[in-house]
């Protein structure tokens, strides 16, 4: 298992070494000579109307170099975002959320740009916030957002961002055909993504253009979206992206990036904005959500009709917020075979922290919803809850969503193994109660990713990948596939990302893909690479190159056999040089898909865990907690560990403790490590354990799929499910926090 | 606020002598002035444990404590662990279980572990839990961190 090698060993991280030594250095610990230090200023409310902004006393701080005001920035005030344009670089005339930038103080020292952000006095009125979806879709609210930035349609004077409708067959029709309809509505507290490295990015003026070091997910996103607001061309915007320290969704697209390259380019020098705990906090969060659901169902468990009515609460700027509704939603009914299914989904704005995804995309969201109404229903019919999950699932290559992609796995065998590891059916002790759920996640909908692979003359290997390795470990991915593809040793193989001027394009390291996708584009340029020496042999040889096959880090002859490392200081002769591969790998666009096209691969992931409820004190503890996830292959099974628990244990987190607070005037409460809780090793189930389904039938290099989502896709209700099977407490807001669960009981009693 | 005061501190076995400002904590000191940025700055409160060092052989939030306070101390931080371009037990045990991923906790989690062995050579899974409860890591590696500890434990004298 330690081995170093190739595909399906357990090898060791690269830059894991970096990792254990301090030497990794992350966005903060990037010395930059002469950079100017930047604190920013915010108001202690969520909505407010700027008045005026007075920096006299800030500038006379010594070490104060500049205020940046909004008047400072081209007018009017650029806009960016992933889907709207619409997030100003700095605030516009009004705050529309707790925390959003009004001004921001440039020192030589942090001290000095602390002491000036405090001394920055801003006159404001304070204005009514809108933070729940009963204010923003109440009749006549005040609109969040000013028709004049939104796009033109019939929402456009309400504050719902987005609207769609999904779904297939006629519940209306079918709905008296159900023996058995249960109806309840579900929430999801809105959480942050709380990677242990705050935000940070520095900005360098570079002759006619500029430097961006940023920790940032989708690096050459970031590329454009600067190039555009700077009015650059791309060729000028040089992005780093070092390694960021986590990310979990959160750090996907750029929030301050803008605002700091304008601050470098009026300073004439670099200048750096390291986020505290409080400001990453405030610069993005998940949706939180409230969903209604109906099931229909006939006596025997049968799936009839399932109807889904999802709202997101999203932030005051578009953000991801409809992609997130909209891609989550479509997916509300699971992997089941239901005849009619009616969704619609909307995004609802708010003056709240707007929203990035956060590991999972909305869809544990949904599967709460759905998964919690499913057991209801299995309940109200005196059906098992196995059973109703296994009768409905979808068989292999059967499609679950008319028109999507079918499914892609043998997920029964993931459902099984999972229940059997529980030990379902048999009994418990007073007390304990099981629960246990299915998540199925899109992969990526479009993809687009390049790497260029070079076999140097001494038969090592430098990979180019635009993946931003946030933990997820595709570097050691990416290596282990040129290692097995061009038979040189792990050891070998070094990977280099990060550099938007130097590697080639990525779109962007989210939805799990970039195993397949990148992995693709790494497998494809080391068999460029390939074909490269076979035609250079078979002209060297005077035979034809269809006599010659290639196969993992092998070149089969006509005659013989040769390793391609031998291979390639043969054909490279006594000049020297390399051998330069391009691969690219891409999963187009389906205009006329609901979603713009269809799922690469599902993330499958069945959870069930065995729960102890003190009835005195509401609090839950976890016994065991099984995760089981269709992983097609698993290229790295040590990490691929790592991921899949971790991502269980961040479920455990939003399903028992976690949820951002909004006082009575928006603003949030619990900001920071000591308010906002998040598992500890304290919080760890007692026994957690990992499994993967392995049948190498996945898109990605060898058979693999996306894996780093799956366990928390329905972390939540199989843990309230087993609440419920414990103590009969029925909740349906998460977190499940001992107070909730103990005034459950104290209802039901 | 610009005050200094001399201090005398011993960092990973190397003596030094040099002004701090009053007002900086040991962590700001570290990375700042000494250029240590292998101990991270997140919470500032003392809650996540990524600034944690030790302080005459105890773990510290570097992020509480001022760097005045360490006048007279020895302090280890990671750059601290292994010998001579050598990894030490813990770290090659945390390569080997993977319990690196992104790998922002990870001096913290290294430095926590390294006073719980130094205290107690033969920790339970409790031992490890308790230990290293003031470490937080969102990757949530805490299985094979632990799994880690336990397996330095086991090679014992590598």
């Amino acid at each position: 298992m330690k081995a170093q090698g190739g595909v399906g060993a357990g090898a060791h991280r690269l830059g894991g070494i970096g990792r254990v030594t301090g030497a990794q250095l992350y966005v903060a610990d990037i010395p930059v000579a002469d950079a100017l230090h930047v604190k920013l200023v915010t108001l202690d409310c969520a909505h407010a109307r700027i008045l005026s902004i007075d920096s006299a006393a800030a500038e006379q701080v010594p070490g104060v170099v500049f205020v940046m005001k909004p008047e400072d920035l081209p007018q009017p005030i650029p806009r960016f975002g992933p889907q709207y344009q619409d997030r100003p670089v700095m605030a516009d005339g009004e705050v529309k959320y707790h925390g959003e930038v009004v001004a921001a103080v440039a020192a030589e020292t942090k001290d000095a740009a602390e002491e000036g952000a405090r001394l920055v006095k801003v006159e404001y009125e304070a204005l009514p916030a809108i933070f729940t979806l009963e204010a923003a879709l109440a009749p006549g609210a005040e609109l969040v957002q000013d028709p004049s930035i939104r796009r033109p349609g019939p929402l456009t004077g309400t504050n719902v961002l987005s609207e769609y409708h999904f779904g297939w067959g006629d519940v209306d029709a079918v709905a008296d055909e159900a023996d058995i309809i249960v109806e309840h509505t579900y929430d999801w507290a809105s959480q942050t993504q709380f990677a242990i490295e705050p935000h940070g990015c520095i900005a360098a003026p570079d002759s006619d253009g500029i430097i961006v070091w940023s920790s940032i997910q989708h690096p050459y996103q970031l590329q454009k979206t600067l190039a555009k607001v700077l009015g650059m061309p791309m060729s000028k915007v040089r992005v780093f992206a070092p390694d960021p320290g986590g990310a979990f969704g959160g750090k996907q697209h750029p929030k301050l990036e803008p605002l700091v390259a304008f601050m470098a380019l009026r300073a004439d020098r670099p200048v750096r904005l390291i986020l505290t705990l409080e400001e990453a906090f405030q610069a993005v969060r998940s949706a939180g959500a409230r969903m209604t659901v109906r099931t229909g169902i006939n006596s025997d468990g049968t799936l009839v009709f399932q109807d889904f009515v999802d709202d997101f609460l999203v932030g005051a700027y578009g953000d991801t917020g409809d992609r997130i509704s909209a891609k989550a939603s479509f997916l509300s009914a699971g992997p089941y075979r239901t005849p009619a299914v009616r969704i619609t989904s909307r995004a609802v704005l708010s003056h709240t922290t707007p929203c990035h995804p956060m590991r999972g995309f909305g869809i544990p969201q949904v599967t709460w919803a759905r998964e919690s109404n499913l057991d209801e229903a299995a309940l109200a019919a005196g059906v098992d809850r196995l059973e109703i999950r296994l009768k409905n699932l979808v068989k292999y290559g059967e499609e679950h969503v008319p028109g999507d992609t079918p499914a892609d796995g043998d997920w029964a065998q993931t459902v099984r193994k999972a229940a059997s590891e529980i030990g379902w059916g048999t009994p418990l002790p007073k007390g304990q109660g099981r629960g246990i759920a299915i998540g199925v996640k899109s992969g990526p909908t479009t993809g687009l990713s390049y790497s260029t692979v070079r076999f140097l003359g001494d038969g090592s290997v430098l990979v180019f990948s635009g993946t931003s390795d946030m933990g997820q470990g595709a570097r050691t991915i990416y290596a282990q596939i040129a290692a097995e593809e061009l038979g040189v040793p792990l050891a070998h193989v070094s990977v280099v990302m990060g550099d938007t001027s130097v590697v080639p394009y990525d779109q962007q390291t989210s939805a799990s893909r970039s195993s397949v996708l990148m992995g693709n584009a790494v497998l494809n340029a080391c068999r460029d690479i390939q074909r490269k020496l076979r035609a250079r042999v078979a002209e060297m040889e005077g035979i034809d190159e269809s006599s010659i096959t290639l196969d993992r880090g092998v070149m089969r002859l006509p005659d013989r056999e040769e390793a391609i490392p031998a291979v390639l200081k043969k054909v490279l002769g006594p000049m020297g040089g390399e051998v330069v591969g391009n691969g690219e790998a891409r999963k187009d666009a389906l205009p006329e898909h609901p979603l713009g096209g269809t799922a690469l691969f599902f993330e499958f992931n069945c959870t069930a865990v065995d729960v102890a409820v003190d009835t005195e004190t509401g609090a839950t503890t976890i016994l065991k907690h099984v995760t089981v996830g269709d992983v097609g292959l698993a290229l790295n099974p040590v990490q691929v560990t790592g991921q899949d628990e971790g991502a269980a244990v961040m479920g455990v987190g939003l399903s028992l403790m976690e949820h951002l607070i909004w006082d009575g005037e928006g603003r949030t409460r619990n900001l920071g490590a000591i308010d906002y809780r998040i598992p500890t090793s304290k919080d760890l189930p007692l026994e957690l354990v990992s499994f993967s389904v392995e049948n190498a039938d996945g898109p990605g290099p060898y058979g693999v799929k996306g894996i780093s989502e799956g366990s928390l896709l329905c972390t939540a209700p199989a843990v309230a499910a087993a609440v419920r099977d414990a103590c009969g407490a029925v909740i349906r807001d998460l977190p499940l926090s001992p107070e909730r669960v103990w005034r459950a009981i104290q209802e039901q009693s | 606020m610009n005050d200094t005061l001399p201090i005398e501190v011993t960092v990973n076995g190397r003596l030094r002598s040099f002004d701090v400002a009053v007002n900086h904590t040991l962590l700001e000191v570290l990375r700042d002035d000494l250029g240590l940025t292998g101990t991270k700055e997140c919470c500032v409160v003392g809650e996540c444990g990524a600034c944690t060092v030790l302080v005459d052989g105890t773990p510290m939030n570097s992020c509480l404590m001022l760097a005045v306070e360490v006048d007279g101390s020895e302090v280890m931080t990671v750059e601290g662990l292994g010998l001579e371009g050598k990894l030490d037990r813990l770290q090659e045990a945390f390569l080997d279980e993977g319990a690196a991923q992104c790998g922002f906790c990870i001096p913290g989690q290294l430095m926590s572990a390294h006073a719980l062995l130094a205290q107690n050579p033969h920790p339970t899974v409790e031992d490890v839990n308790e230990a290293l409860a003031g470490n937080l890591c969102r990757c949530a590696g805490y299985q094979q961190i632990r799994a880690a500890v336990l397996a330095a434990v086991q090679g014992g004298g590598r």
